[in-house]
């Protein structure tokens, strides 16, 4: 299978700190890989490199769309790295708290839709078609994730679980062929976790979109992810099946062990 | 009602007193006489300070606890709570009641009121489409933008000194001077681009001033701070106009400005691009997650901002028939941004009834000569304090869903 995302050699530097170290990572299509590591570690910090929010101080990340010329991403700006097809969400919840449920999924139809000032002022037909079609779009998804009851409710009124769907419905929006999950469980109750399971499945099955994710819930990882990267100080110290993971040393100890002392 | 003249609240209104005795005692209390070398102790106006400061301090607070009715309250519950303004507004029949009143009353005008009025009317019409143009700016963008007027004076120059040296007449003027202010808002918009709050505001602050000082200064060009005079008022082709007609003219010219700007910022704002200015506002780095251009999002609304403030400074020049450097100072800049953050920010409706009320306001204050502007200052303080929100309530007019029609008719077909 070919791959969609690849990373060779990443390294992210904060002054002296270097919170990313020399990383090499892949996703191919149609997989789903969790990236885990203790807090610290730098998985944020690779995100935030490859979504073009951070410019990487060395290591060359490379997109290929399905179908299409493979594409070196690293020191595009964010909206570049979305309109090539890579969609996120954010570990501390980042919603257009002030904007409609539905608002905030038409926001991630911006890069995919073209209407201009001048059609906006005029609201001529092509302005006018591009709006319906925007809502149908984004209420689809909504009515994916579940959310179309509150389709009309302000984004900072709804319960916590629903806002990390939110999310995933507005980087769905943006047709990405890579989604990237930043701790998507994380303050989910086991039954809202178990629900995003199998949303994150129906995703990968239905959408056809492979899929990134930072994860903490190591049911949830080992249940639904091909291969798993684990993470350490910056540095990667593991890749493996579910399997080859749980039973790595190295893993346990970095790992495993953190979480028993937090 | 709850207790409120509790041992607490005096004490505390007790501290306030004093301390205003403490920060008020050098200017209010210590005379020292030149002449005579001595120094005056005025014991009464320390008396005077500490109890009108603790009255006052009483009062203050008594009507801040007055102005939050109950303190827990759920989200849902409070953002249903609108006021009356907007709840009336969202009335069609009394909407297209209050519509046709208005309408009525503007078209009216001229004809029942004096030039003078008129005149003031086209002042606070002008006002009204600066306000909306700013709001595209910081009531949507949530760009802090300080040097307003720098664009406003970049229209009123753009029709003055192409009319001094080429003759070229108001209705040629009026696209250039916009196309100009625009080109304007995107030479501050680029360097500013980085910048937020506190940042950006100063930067505008400073550009601004620049302008300014650079007509003030420039001579040659700008004449200076004697001001260009002269400058014909808009007519028509053929038509001889008296300055009664010319004000009546003028007045619904701008009627029609205001119109248009109403209708092209009400569109935008519910557009795919007013959009992505309030998603830009509310949270930066999500936005360009989701694929917005921030460079060209933000350029776009300083740009259109920037249109608004040539058109309005190119009617300015024709309405005065002379500028000079002295019309566009940080106050002006001030007043329009007053008029944003007291309408509401990003509130259209709310923005032309504060225009009118901060504009007409201290004309009809010009009786109380003096204190004008004091009063004009304290109705800005005390709308602050109990209505920080602005005039009209409720962040802004959201996106309602109303179902899929299409979307129905094409799953039949499926
Ligand atoms: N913008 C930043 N400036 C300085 N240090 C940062 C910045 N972002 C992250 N770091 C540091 O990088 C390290 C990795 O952080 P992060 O990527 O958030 O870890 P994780 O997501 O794995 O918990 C931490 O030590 C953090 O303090
Ligand atoms: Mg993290």
């Amino acid at each position: 299978m070919t791959a969609v995302l690849t990373i060779t050699g990443l390294t992210m530097d904060f002054g002296g700190l270097r919170a990313v170290d020399n990383v090499n990572l892949d996703v191919r299509q149609g997989e789903i890989v969790a990236l885990i590591g203790p807090n610290g570690a730098g998985k944020t910090t690779l995100f935030n490199c490859i979504t073009g929010i951070y410019k990487p101080t060395a290591g060359d990340i490379v997109a290929t769309p399905p179908g299409g010329p493979a594409k070196t991403i690293h020191g595009l700006k964010p909206n570049q790295v979305t309109e090539i097809g890579l969609a996120r969400t954010f570990q501390n919840i980042r919603l257009f708290s002030n904007m409609t449920v539905l608002e905030n999924v038409m926001i991630g139809r911006h890069c995919r839709t073209t209407s201009k000032i001048l059609g906006a002022v005029l609201r001529d037909g092509h302005t006018r078609r591009e709006e319906a079609e925007i809502v149908a779009f984004s209420y689809q998804l909504l009515e994916r994730v579940r959310l179309e009851r509150h389709v009309n409710d302000f984004a900072r009124n709804l319960p916590y679980g629903a806002q990390r769907r939110l999310e995933i419905a507005r980087a769905l929006a943006t047709e990405p062929f890579l989604l990237l999950l930043d701790e998507p469980a994380a303050g989910m109750n086991p039954h809202e976790t178990k629900e995003l399971d199998e949303l994150i499945s129906r995703i990968r099955a239905e959408m056809d979109i492979s899929i990134l994710l930072i994860e903490h819930d190591m049911k949830l990882v080992m249940n639904i992810s091909d291969r798993i990267f684990v993470m350490e100080y910056g540095k990667e110290i593991a890749v493996g099946t579910p399997l080859e993971i749980r039973g790595n040393p190295k893993v346990i100890e970095a790992y495993l062990g953190e979480e028993a002392h937090a | 009602m709850r207790k409120f003249f509790t041992l607490a609240e005096m004490k505390k209104s007790l501290l306030m007193a004093v301390w205003f005795i403490f920060l008020t005692f050098p200017i209010m209390v210590v005379r020292v006489n030149p002449i005579y070398k001595v120094v005056e102790w005025r014991w009464q106006n320390l008396v005077l300070v500490g109890v009108s400061a603790f009255f006052l301090s009483f009062l203050w607070r008594y009507f801040l606890a007055y102005k939050k009715p109950a303190p827990a309250k759920s989200p849902l519950e409070t953002s249903a709570r609108k006021g009356k303004l907007s709840e009336l507004q969202r009335h069609p029949a009394a909407r297209r009641a209050g519509i046709f009143l208005a309408a009525t009353l503007a078209v009216a005008f001229p004809y029942i009121f004096s030039t003078y009025q008129v005149n003031i009317m086209t002042t606070a019409l002008i006002y009204v489409v600066l306000g909306l143009g700013l709001n595209i700016v910081v009531g949507l963008a949530g760009l802090l933008d300080l040097g307003y007027v720098a664009f406003y004076a970049v229209g009123a120059y753009s029709y003055a000194l192409l009319n001094f040296h080429f003759g070229l007449s108001f209705w040629v003027c009026l696209p250039i001077g916009a196309a100009m202010a625009a080109l304007f808002g995107i030479i501050l918009g680029f360097p500013v681009l980085r910048l937020r709050g506190d940042y950006l505001a100063i930067v505008t602050l400073g550009f601004g001033e620049i302008i300014r000082l650079v007509l003030e200064n420039w001579n040659e060009f700008s004449k200076g701070p004697s001001g260009i005079a002269g400058i014909p008022r808009p007519g028509i082709v053929g038509v001889e106009m008296s300055l009664n007609t010319s004000s009546i003219f003028l007045y619904f010219l701008m009627i029609g400005l205001a119109l248009l700007t109403i209708l092209v910022v009400t569109r935008l704002r519910n557009s795919r691009i007013g959009r992505a200015w309030i998603a830009l506002r509310e949270d930066e780095i999500a936005c360009q997650a989701m694929g917005v251009d921030k460079t060209k999002t933000k350029l776009t609304a300083f740009a259109l901002g920037a249109t608004w403030a040539g058109m309005g400074g190119v009617i300015f020049a024709a309405k005065t028939t002379f500028i000079n450097p002295a019309s566009f100072t940080f106050l002006e800049s001030a007043i329009i941004l007053s008029i944003v953050v007291l309408g509401g920010m990003g509130s259209i409706i709310g923005v032309i009834a504060s225009a009118f009320i901060l504009i007409l306001l201290p004309e009809y204050l010009r009786a109380f000569s003096e204190y004008r502007m004091l009063i004009f200052g304290a109705v800005l303080v005390i709308m602050m304090v109990f209505r920080p929100q602005g005039l009209i309530s409720n962040v802004r007019q959201t996106y309602r869903f109303k179902g899929l029609q299409e979307e129905n008719k094409e799953g039949d077909i499926k």
